[in-house]
């Protein structure tokens, strides 16, 4: 094994940054101003960063940090007490919270906001207006690949022509996301497509093609909305537009989602952690919008609050 | 065609391959940093370099960010410099030529190959969760240090053979003992060249992001690391999140960004060049 021949160097170098380590004051959580450590997925993390920025002016002194490590790299960290709050773009795995439960840490779910996916088309594109969630299926299931090359085999009234495809690749929770809700399992796809972890390059890809279909976050369609068409998404119930409106009354299925928080107990033990959570909830309907995602309605804000404020009285025993 | 033309030609030929191969790269650096600085070079101003981190593009500053990089830098290279180069002279001078050196050796080469995400995850274990560091400057510092430690051996061993055998004999005639040799003629003459090592490996490190995510460093750090132990976020870090955002203007604050750590980069760099040639205005035997 390499290390194993480089074991000298190696204490060495360990036992100088120990040396360097002593010497050191290191900081601590106590006091009145204390530190959040916050960790997860990197879908949540721009309304989490919002909250936390306008956190700043109503409590200064204390230090809100937000990591981006993925919803199951958060949660990780969650369930070994080194954060306190977890972002999370789907709700908790039974392992993780199996995990959460050996290291006796008990949490609440709280529901933040909805997300979106939209299904985009090039402005030419006049005859995609609408697409089932079937149709979908039938594009980007494992079974497509190489076989619905054509935009006729999707509907016969579709153009004989090439169809293009672009989507977020496979190391995003989008991804995971879409072909969950579309394909019916997690991370199944077809692999001809032009995969790129980049939003913005699938946005001008899309834009620069007539015959091109992709998809990606609501936020990415509303920024570069006057570059692109919206294809509207039949679950069942007749094409819907995805929209404020649509996503949040629940009229866009399949592809609007609930993202969330979870809270600890230990966190629920600290003041601070119980202010900034209280914050979050009272002002996310706001400072969602502000991001590109779609609040809650604001009752269901309501009732997430009194949700973690029984969870806040439970966690003092 | 004669023998004489035919060589003409080939040389020829080879200076034009030549030509092109080397304006193939600073054309491709040129036509990088123009459409960067195209991009980003209006978006740098004072507020930029002092604020905090924010959800609106225009609000948003590098502060943390870059305070975290110097951090990092500073500390790894406290840790990676003494290790590194007493290897490297360990190495090169003491060590005694056996089968068990040789395979360090090969080695510590291999090392220098392996993937720095590897180092994140090694990072991870070790100094995240074993030493109990936390996400810390410390964890983030130790990581990278072990990254850049192989560079750095390398470079120290390949300064110290650069310097030529007759002088370390002479000195060895004057009756100068082992550490003296090494301590008034070979550190001198190879000082140069391990400095420039040392920088380039340190420039590398500023510029890492995959292990520092691993290891836990974050997106979002509205304080200045005040010690060791503090959590922080690093300049690549905030350029890969800010390359993520749906808002263009954040795009335009990543080229901001990176036009920054250019010019650390350079900085660093130019630093390198001047110390290897004062260094080397010093030596003379």
């Amino acid at each position: 094994m390499r290390c194993s021949k480089f074991f000298p160097l190696f204490v060495s170098a360990v036992s100088a940054t120990i040396l360097m380590g002593c010497g050191s004051g290191s900081s601590t959580d106590s006091g009145e101003s204390g530190t959040i450590n916050i960790d997860g997925s990197s879908t949540v993390y721009p309304i989490t960063e919002a909250i936390a920025e306008e956190f700043r002016t109503v409590s200064p002194d204390v230090r809100v940090t937000i990591g981006i490590s993925g919803t199951g790299g958060g949660f990780k960290k969650f369930a070994r007490g080194e954060t306190v709050i977890s972002d999370a773009s789907r709700p908790i795995k039974d392992s993780e919270a199996k995990a959460c439960q050996e290291n006796n840490i008990t949490y609440v779910e709280l529901t933040v906001a909805y997300d979106g996916l939209a299904v985009v088309v090039n402005k030419e594109n006049d005859w995609a207006t609408s697409l089932t969630a079937e149709e979908l299926k039938k594009i980007w299931e494992p079974a497509a690949q190489e076989t619905i090359v054509k935009w006729n085999q999707i509907r016969p009234e579709f153009p004989d022509e090439d169809l293009s495809l672009l989507g977020p690749g496979t190391a995003s929770g989008t991804f995971d996301y879409f072909t969950e809700a579309i394909v019916g399992e997690s991370g199944a796809s077809r692999g001809d497509y032009m995969p790129s972890e980049d939003d913005h390059v699938l946005v001008q890809g899309v834009a620069g093609n007539k015959y091109a279909l992709g998809f990606f976050g609501l936020a990415y369609y509303q920024e570069n909305a006057d570059r692109l068409k919206l294809v509207a998404v039949d679950g069942g119930n007749g094409p819907i537009l995805p929209s404020l409106n649509t996503v949040k009354n629940g009229e866009y299925t399949p592809l609007s989602r609930p993202i969330f928080i979870y809270v600890s107990n230990e966190g629920a033990k600290r003041p601070e952690v119980v202010k900034f959570v209280e914050f979050y909830l009272q002002n996310a309907a706001n400072l969602v919008t502000d991001v590109g995602y779609i609040p809650l309605p604001n009752q269901e804000y309501q009732t997430q609050l009194e949700k973690f404020r029984t969870f806040v009285q439970e966690s003092q025993v | 065609m004669s023998r004489h033309l035919r060589n003409r030609i080939q040389d020829l030929i080879f200076k034009y391959l030549g030509i092109v191969s080397t304006s193939v790269g600073i054309l491709l650096l040129a036509v990088f940093i123009g459409s960067i600085l195209k991009d980003g070079l209006g978006r740098i101003d004072w507020e930029f370099l002092t604020n905090l981190p924010s959800r609106k593009a225009e609000n948003a500053g590098i502060l943390t960010a870059w305070a975290g990089s110097l951090w990092l830098f500073v500390m790894t290279a406290v840790i990676s410099i003494p290790v590194g180069v007493a290897a490297g002279i360990y190495l090169e001078e003491y060590s005694v030529k056996n089968r068990f050196s040789s395979m360090l050796e090969v080695n510590i080469t291999n090392l220098a190959g392996v993937p720095s995400v590897i180092y994140g995850i090694l990072g991870l274990e070790i100094f995240v969760r074993t030493m109990r560091f936390g996400g810390s400057l410390l964890a983030g510092a130790c990581t990278l240090a072990l990254l850049i430690l192989p560079i750095i051996i390398v470079a120290t061993r390949e300064a110290i053979k650069a310097v030529p055998s007759t002088i370390k004999e002479a000195s060895f005639g004057m009756g100068a003992t082992k550490w003296q040799t090494l301590r008034y003629q070979i550190l001198p003459a190879a000082g140069g060249g391990i400095a420039t090592g040392i920088i380039l490996a340190l420039s590398r490190a500023i510029g890492e992001t995959a292990p520092v995510i691993v290891i836990g460093a974050l997106a979002y750090v509205p304080f200045v690391p005040k010690g060791p132990m503090d959590e922080f976020t690093v300049l690549p870090i905030q350029i890969f999140n800010w390359t993520s955002r749906p808002d263009p203007a954040f795009i335009t604050n990543a080229a901001a960004g990176i036009i920054i750590l250019l010019g650390v980069t350079f900085l660093l760099n130019g630093i390198a060049v001047y110390l290897r040639y004062r260094w080397q205005k010093k030596v003379s035997w």
